[in-house]
């Protein structure tokens, strides 16, 4: 993948007359791990949900210079499992045919208690749905990935594995993660954002 | 079930037996109130006689048929009709006429439209199409749409959402959909029979029990209503549940 730039030109959003921001602007690279911090509410959710496709802008516009030929994909705020299918289930249905079964089984391996891989993922704790969600949106085919709080609900020890995971499986693209822990930004080697405008009062 | 629980349903339905048998015995009059002995004989001489297997074949084929056909109509309408606002607008008259028309109208327009003897099929299949159409309708809607933006995100194939989405969220309202149209579409289709009396049917002989006033006989042909109902019900549920759980491990 050669390397790109996510580029957000003069982007505004406003829910009726309630501004989100105004006027945002922000070039990021591939290949690097950026944290977008900022307090909640300041509309890291609403950017991501923009760039995914799903929401769109008042004005403004983003691409993705030179175009790589692919898109983005994201750890959403919630899981947003497949509760009656098991973990490599739910990995397949994004991954396509881009990876076997037995090569996702792999993966979800050093993430997940092997005995786990095949259980309907409605029987998992908490947090091993968030590392399935993580899992998913690094393995399916991508040119960056936006994460959404991803490490909420993970213990110390479990962070740490799954930082780790993250960093190695980036490989190249880009890395969005909207984060509160001060720590994270360490552990990922991330470049600090915080690009909200001041709101117009 | 532990074995307690089982003694003891056991016992309740012996008791209300007994309650049966008493009550028969001081009405005392076999037309009016025919008690339990009587009507587990007039079913044991049914049993061997091959007319009585004829008529159960013949009602359990035709109402069978008429159920599945809607079972798979609806499904498709009501899929389709989800998709669709459109037709879903248009379909909407009709499936509330279908509602609440009474099955006795149906019934007789049924006899001039296509005579009597695919008369069950015709009302099984139109007092179960539209619980089936609203069901799946309703399951349809029941779809979590943060699951749908994630199939957007990931762009998952269309056969990937139906398996991993939509069916899932469809199920529940199926099954209680089904389980409501089975009773239904027997209820509606002996009924039919009885007015209707095709040849060799269940209904018929239920009418000829009203003619000969014999109520041992109606009571006995109603066991086996209610048995080759809910062996038909079992049956299918089952089915059903199968199916979804082969496309839930199908490995793609």
């Amino acid at each position: 993948m050669l390397p790109f730039q996510l580029v957000i030109r003069n982007l505004s959003k406003s829910y009726g007359n309630l501004p989100v921001w105004d006027g945002l602007n922000l070039t990021l690279d591939s290949g690097h791990t950026y944290c977008l911090m900022g307090a909640s509410g300041i509309g890291k959710t609403t950017l991501f949900r923009i760039l995914l496709g799903l929401e769109q802008p008042e004005s403004g516009s983003f691409s993705l210079e030179p175009s790589p030929g692919c898109g983005l994909t994201a750890v959403f705020q919630e899981d947003r499992l497949c509760e009656a299918f098991t973990p490599v289930d739910n990995v397949k249905l994004a991954a396509g045919n881009t990876l076997s079964r037995r090569q996702i089984a792999g993966e979800l391996c050093r993430l997940l208690p092997r005995e786990s891989l095949h259980r309907p993922v409605s029987t998992l704790s908490g947090g091993m749905k968030r590392r399935v969600a993580i899992a998913r949106a690094l393995l399916a085919p991508s040119c960056g990935i936006l994460m959404d709080e991803p490490f909420t609900g993970l213990d110390e020890q479990t962070r740490h594995l799954v930082i780790h995971y993250v960093k190695e499986k980036a490989n190249g693209r880009l890395l969005v993660v909207a984060t509160h822990q001060e720590e994270d930004i360490e552990a990922l080697g991330g470049i600090l954002i915080c690009p909200f405008p001041m709101k117009k009062m | 079930m532990s074995p307690t629980p089982r003694i003891r349903k056991i016992g309740i339905l012996l008791f209300w037996a007994a309650v049966w048998q008493i009550a028969s015995l001081l009405i005392d009059n076999s037309i009016l109130f025919v008690g339990p002995y009587p009507v587990l004989c007039a079913f044991r001489n049914l049993l061997p006689t091959p007319g009585f297997w004829l008529s159960v074949g013949s009602s359990f084929g035709k109402i069978s048929l008429g159920f599945l056909a809607a079972f798979f109509c609806g499904l498709t309408a009501g899929s389709l009709a989800h998709r669709f606002a459109l037709l879903r607008e248009f379909l909407e008259p009709v499936i509330r006429l279908m509602k609440s028309v009474p099955v006795a109208s149906f019934v007789i327009l049924a006899l001039i439209w296509i005579g009597s003897e695919n008369l069950a099929v015709f009302i099984s299949f139109l007092v179960v199409f539209p619980v089936l159409y609203v069901n799946t309708i309703a399951g349809l809607e029941s779809t979590d749409p943060k699951l749908l933006e994630m199939a957007q995100v990931f762009s998952v194939t269309p056969a990937g959402r139906v398996r991993c989405i939509y069916l899932p969220a469809l199920l529940p309202y199926l099954t209680s959909g089904c389980r409501i149209a089975l009773g239904m579409s027997w209820k509606s289709g002996v009924a039919a029979e009885v007015i209707g009396v095709p040849a060799h049917t269940i209904g018929e002989n239920l009418y000829m029990a009203k003619i000969y006033l014999s109520t041992a006989d109606l009571l006995a042909w109603t066991i086996v209503i209610i048995l080759v109902s809910s062996l038909f019900e079992k049956l299918f549920l089952l089915l059903l549940e199968k199916g979804v759980k082969l496309c839930f491990r199908f490995s793609w």
